[in-house]
């Protein structure tokens, strides 16, 4: 897998994840592109395009469109299904994740990803054991809140 | 889920966060980063230590700041504080951080890389996950350099946490991708492949992404997990749903370790182990029977794992290419999906039919489904399926059904989507010369292409309708009708007047017998769609006036008239100007047997690879279509589909007929034949009298008029082009950016000359352009070259001359090399060609009796004199083109001499100022093996030795 990418139905960048060395101006033109290219596919069509020597599988949630860069051995079908764990792993952490969930705690979006890919190949696909992973990471944080009565600013 | 973590572990951020998002425009949002990135600067400046919640709060400001697209320039010192703090949160962030922000700050990365030794040694797993993830994240050549020979160790370790075998499995993966010189291959290698057994699933499917990077990289070392693979994978696929517990993903037993398995055994071929290969097969029967099962859910989820599993393996299955029942199952389950409800599956299906076609056992199973294929061409709502579908039908094309399959692809081409109709051109085109029977159909077919989709037809699809029409003497008559009745329509589209124009030159005689298509007719036909047109066709057209005159005595003084007219004679453009100059002068003081020499019917083009196929190659990139090179290439033999794609592609007779006409010293081939697109301004056709006079005959004249060097094949390195030319004299041998460098030459005996063409590309001129040919100290003493001198100055667009005579002194094995240097818009360029001077060009060519060819063999007996090479085919194996090449390559072939009829044998006399040294060759094919055994006895061993090199590089 080359690159993740989560967007609004506007347009906006909610999270972006690249799993090989690209300059940041290149970063930004595939951004464009893939925005411009996902969002103008009409409903019902299928969910992978062609694209350069790459292949695209997208997929919408509610507001969100989750969008993969693989290599063009991967697999298409499964390339969806880590798009709907992923999903499924921020709905169980947010409790019905929403974008709001994401903007606002975009670390965690980016933390829960690393627990369940790693270097562009899906690390543990163990829902339990992600997600076991995730608690422990943040019990690990709880006990190291004594911040929490600091001063915001 | 614990309530503290929402985030609410930092307030100020969820702050900033909600100011920018209730930011009514672009500006307020802008200053209101820009306040924030003052505030956070100040901080970090400030005199007063900051503390580490701080330190993270602001920290994680700025990669929010990032990730809305701004520049951020500061903070990484702060970052890299954060990872060795001992408070996990901290870290955490700052190892966020470093990997979306790195900088290649070379101090920076040193102070990253000892935090993360520190992590990897501290045998928290935590800690270590952490640091392997940032190393697998940033993956630069300082980090892996640091780190390559620490991975393995913690990967095999026998008491490292199995969450850190995951992580360190892909950690490898990724250093071995971006560096994998760096990654070292050891005594861990054995011990990875083990992991395959391993009780965990999750190290399991990590550890083989990573066995499979490797083995694609060195099979031969990873060889031992095949059998191991085949065996988890049958424990998969033979295990009742739940056992692997959470490792089902909706009732499917662990689908992406299945894939991954099935993706590692697509490293390797068909197991020779006879267990073992029917274990995988009942494995792969299992899976294609579970397709057939009803889905145990309803949900996508459960028929999207399922399916994922199912294509993979049919990519394994197409992989072998060995099992002909498996392969004719996969097609029929791809058939049933072709009709799916699912786009993604009928999208999925198309792609992997591609793939079936080219497999001879699964090619005529493919064909069946062409009705529906056909219909989702033209019912799909989605290009992309659509997309497919076109490259399906060129994928199961053949002789039975190119005329549907060309048809239909024709039809749809009127209302295809603008985004592929020059891919569809490209392959029409393709389809139509590789299966054309009669090439009345293929001329028609072209027409249509430019009929229906002018704008989209290259240059490259007319070029190759003109070297087909040129070459095969069969259409040129019907071509000659069938533009004249095109050009009819009162609006036709350009590169319809380009073949036209350059086919009624050429043959308009043909059809002149016809008093509708009389040669008046013909002209004014042509002439009345001169002014609708560019000036690289008007030029064209001129040139087929000319031609005209030659053809036609009766038009000679319309067409003068029109060339004398000011809108010709004074048309501003330099070009034409120069071209109605020249040939109104031609054609008033050359005789008629000068103009009939000069204005002669082109030669045969010398056949190439089709320049379309290379485009459509150039255009689809990387990607998996299946053309003839892919079909050439399957390991698992040639497939019938192959042959005739190798047959129509390189169409060996006109190669023959060109090597064999033209008997040296080559009189009429050029060096580079493609028809015009823009004529090389300042190269005269006068200048082309004088310089060509002495050595060629008239035919090269022309040839040189309607050639353009700029426009020839793709661009390559030089020595790429070398090996060509020992087997021809003439072509490109070097072509970059700025200048293309065209050669013809031609021997006799021990002298050679060299025609070299020098075209510069570019709108500049090139300065102080000067060449040195230079050998080393032991070819110097065998081989003279001697150059004429070239001119200082190349014109923009211009091409200049230059002739070198070579001596062949005695035999040699070097290469003499052509260093060019010239100033191209102030700087300086240098370019050093190789010179396709070999010893095999000073060979004449020997007929000789069987009884002779024996007795000679048999009296150069002695072990030095015989050299002999045994070696795997690298092209098709192919009479006619084998029999061009060892033509080329200069000896005469022997028929009735070797018993076995299959087999080639050649004779010849090498030429030198010293000696002369006869040759005798031997080549013998086996089909079977793909194999061929070269034997050349000379009088001289280093002879026998250089063209034995020389030779069996060409097959």
């Amino acid at each position: 897998m080359r690159f993740l990418l989560l967007f609004s139905r506007q347009g906006r960048l909610r999270l972006q994840k690249w799993y090989t060395a690209i300059s940041e101006r290149e970063k930004k033109k595939i951004i464009r592109e893939m925005t411009t290219m996902v969002l103008a596919r009409q409903p019902r069509t299928c969910n992978f395009i062609q694209w350069k020597d790459l292949k695209i599988v997208y997929k919408r949630y509610a507001s969100l469109y989750f969008c993969l860069g693989v290599e063009h051995e991967e697999n298409e079908l499964l390339a969806l299904e880590i798009i709907h764990r992923y999903v499924e792993l921020l709905d169980k952490y947010f409790g019905n994740v929403c974008e709001l969930d994401i903007i606002f705690n975009f670390e965690k979006a980016y933390f829960i990803l690393d627990e369940f890919l790693m270097g562009g190949e899906i690390q543990e696909t163990s829902k339990q054991i992600v997600n076991r992973a995730i608690e422990s990471s943040d019990m690990l944080q709880e006990t190291m809140e004594e911040y929490m009565s600091k001063p915001a600013f | 889920m614990p309530a503290v973590s929402k985030g609410d572990g930092m307030r100020g951020l969820a702050v900033f966060i909600s100011d920018i998002r209730n930011c009514k425009s672009k500006e307020a949002e802008v200053k209101r980063i820009n306040k924030e990135l003052a505030n956070i600067r100040s901080k970090f400046k400030g005199d007063k230590a900051l503390d580490g919640y701080s330190k993270k709060k602001y920290v994680c400001k700025l990669l929010f700041i990032f990730l809305l697209g701004h520049d951020i320039d500061f903070g990484h010192m702060e970052a890299v504080n954060l990872l060795s703090s001992n408070k996990y949160t901290e870290k955490q962030i700052g190892y966020l951080f470093i990997s979306v922000l790195v900088n290649s700050n070379s101090e920076l990365i040193r102070l990253i890389n000892n935090a993360i030794k520190n992590d990897l040694a501290s045998r928290n797993p935590t800690f270590m996950n952490l640091a392997l993830h940032c190393i697998a994240n940033v993956g630069s050549r300082e980090m892996a350099e640091a780190f390559a020979s620490d991975i393995p160790r913690i990967l095999v370790a026998g008491d490292t946490m199995d969450s850190v075998k995951q992580s360190a499995a892909l950690c490898l993966l990724r250093l071995n991708r971006t560096s994998p010189d760096l990654v070292p291959m050891g005594e861990w290698t054995a011990r990875v492949v083990h992991l395959l057994n391993d009780q965990h699933l999750g190290v399991v499917t990590a550890a083989t992404s990573l066995i499979t990077t490797l083995a694609q990289k060195s099979p031969d070392d990873f060889k031992t997990s095949v059998s191991l693979a085949v065996a988890r994978l049958s424990r998969i696929v033979t295990s009742a749903s739940i056992d692997l517990q959470d490792y089902t993903y909706y009732f499917v037993a662990a689908p992406w370790l299945s894939v991954k398995l099935l993706r590692l055994l697509q490293c390797y071929p068909p197991p020779e182990d006879a267990s073992l290969r029917s274990r995988l097969t009942e494995c792969l029967e299992t899976i294609l029977n579970k397709a057939q099962e009803p889905p145990k859910s309803k949900k996508v989820q459960h028929s999207n794992a399922k399916n994922a599993v199912l294509f993979e393996a049919i990519a394994l299955i197409i992989h072998h290419d060995s099992e002909p029942n498996l392969l004719v199952r996969a097609c029929n389950q791809l058939g049933q999906f072709l009709q799916h409800r699912e786009t993604n599956l009928r999208y999925l299906a198309l792609e992997s039919m591609c793939t079936l076609a080219s497999s001879e056992f699964s090619h005529e199973a493919v064909k069946t489904h062409i009705e529906t294929v056909i219909s989702a061409l033209k019912t799909e709502r989605d290009v992309s399926v659509r997309q497919r579908a076109v490259d399906l039908l060129y994928a199961m094309c053949d002789r039975s059904n190119s005329k549907q399959i060309v048809a239909e692809m024709l039809s749809y081409l009127e209302t295809a989507d603008y985004s592929i109709r020059e891919e569809i051109v490209l392959k029409v085109a393709i389809l139509a010369e590789k299966y054309a029977v009669d090439y009345t159909w293929y001329v028609d077919t072209i027409l249509n292409l430019i009929r229906i989709a002018g704008d989209y037809v290259s240059e490259e699809v007319w070029y190759r309708v003109i070297q087909i029409v040129i070459n095969r003497d069969d259409v040129q008559g019907y071509a000659a009708k069938t533009v004249f009745e095109a050009l009819q329509a009162p609006a036709c589209h350009e590169n319809l007047v380009k073949v036209g124009g350059y086919i009624l030159g050429e043959f308009g005689n043909l059809i002149a017998g016809d008093p509708r298509s009389s040669p008046l007719v013909q002209f004014n036909l042509l002439h009345s769609k001169f002014h609708l047109c560019s000036v690289p066709t008007r030029a064209l057209l001129l040139s087929a006036y000319i031609k005209f005159i030659n053809l036609f005595p009766e038009v000679k003084g319309t067409i003068q008239d029109v060339l004398r007219s000011d809108s010709q004679l004074r048309n501003a453009d330099v070009e034409l100007q120069q071209r109605a100059v020249e040939y109104l002068r031609l054609s008033c003081i050359a005789s008629t047997d000068i103009l009939a020499t000069v204005l002669e019917e082109m030669p045969p083009f010398p056949e190439r690879e089709s320049s379309i196929l290379a485009k459509l190659k150039k255009k689809k990139g990387s990607s998996k279509l299946p053309d003839m090179d892919d079909s050439r290439k399957n390991v698992n033999g040639n497939t019938e589909h192959a042959e005739d794609a190798e047959v129509a592609s390189k169409t060996p007779q006109f190669l023959l007929e060109e090597l064999i006409s033209t008997d040296r010293p080559h009189p009429s081939s050029s060096a580079t034949m493609l028809p015009t697109r823009t004529m090389v301004p300042s190269h005269t056709f006068t200048d082309n009298l004088n310089v060509n006079s002495a050595p060629s005959s008239g035919a090269s004249l022309l040839v040189d008029v309607f050639s353009d060097f700029s426009s020839a094949a793709p661009t390559e390195s030089s020595d790429e082009h070398f090996p060509r030319f020992v087997c021809k004299n003439n072509g490109v041998i070097y072509e970059n950016q700025l200048l293309q460098i065209g050669l013809k030459s031609e021997y006799r005996q021990n002298l050679g000359r060299m025609y070299v063409f020098y075209g510069n590309k570019t709108s500049t001129q090139f300065q102080s352009f000067s060449t040195s040919v230079s050998s080393n100290d032991v070819l110097c003493s065998q081989l003279n070259v001697q150059e004429k001198p070239v001119d200082p100055l190349i014109e923009a667009g211009a091409q200049v001359q230059q002739i070198l005579n070579i001596e062949c002194v005695s035999d040699f094995s070097d290469t003499p090399v052509l260093n060019i240097q010239f100033r191209y818009g102030g700087t300086l360029q240098n370019i050093a060609v190789k010179l396709p001077v070999m010893l095999n060009k000073f060979f004449q060519p020997t007929e000789m009796m069987s009884q002779d060819f024996f007795q000679r063999w048999k009296q150069l007996g002695a072990p030095q004199q015989e050299v002999q090479k045994i070696f795997k085919a690298k092209n098709q194996m192919d009479t006619d083109v084998t029999k061009a090449k060892l033509l080329g390559f200069g000896v005469a072939l022997l028929d009735g001499v070797d018993p076995n009829p299959a087999n080639f044998v050649g004779a010849g006399i090498i030429h030198t100022k010293t000696t002369q040294v006869g040759c005798l060759l031997r080549l013998e094919p086996n089909a079977q093996a793909q194999m061929y055994r070269l034997t050349l006895r000379t009088s001289k061993e280093s002879v026998s030795q250089r063209l034995c090199e020389l030779l069996s590089e060409q097959f």
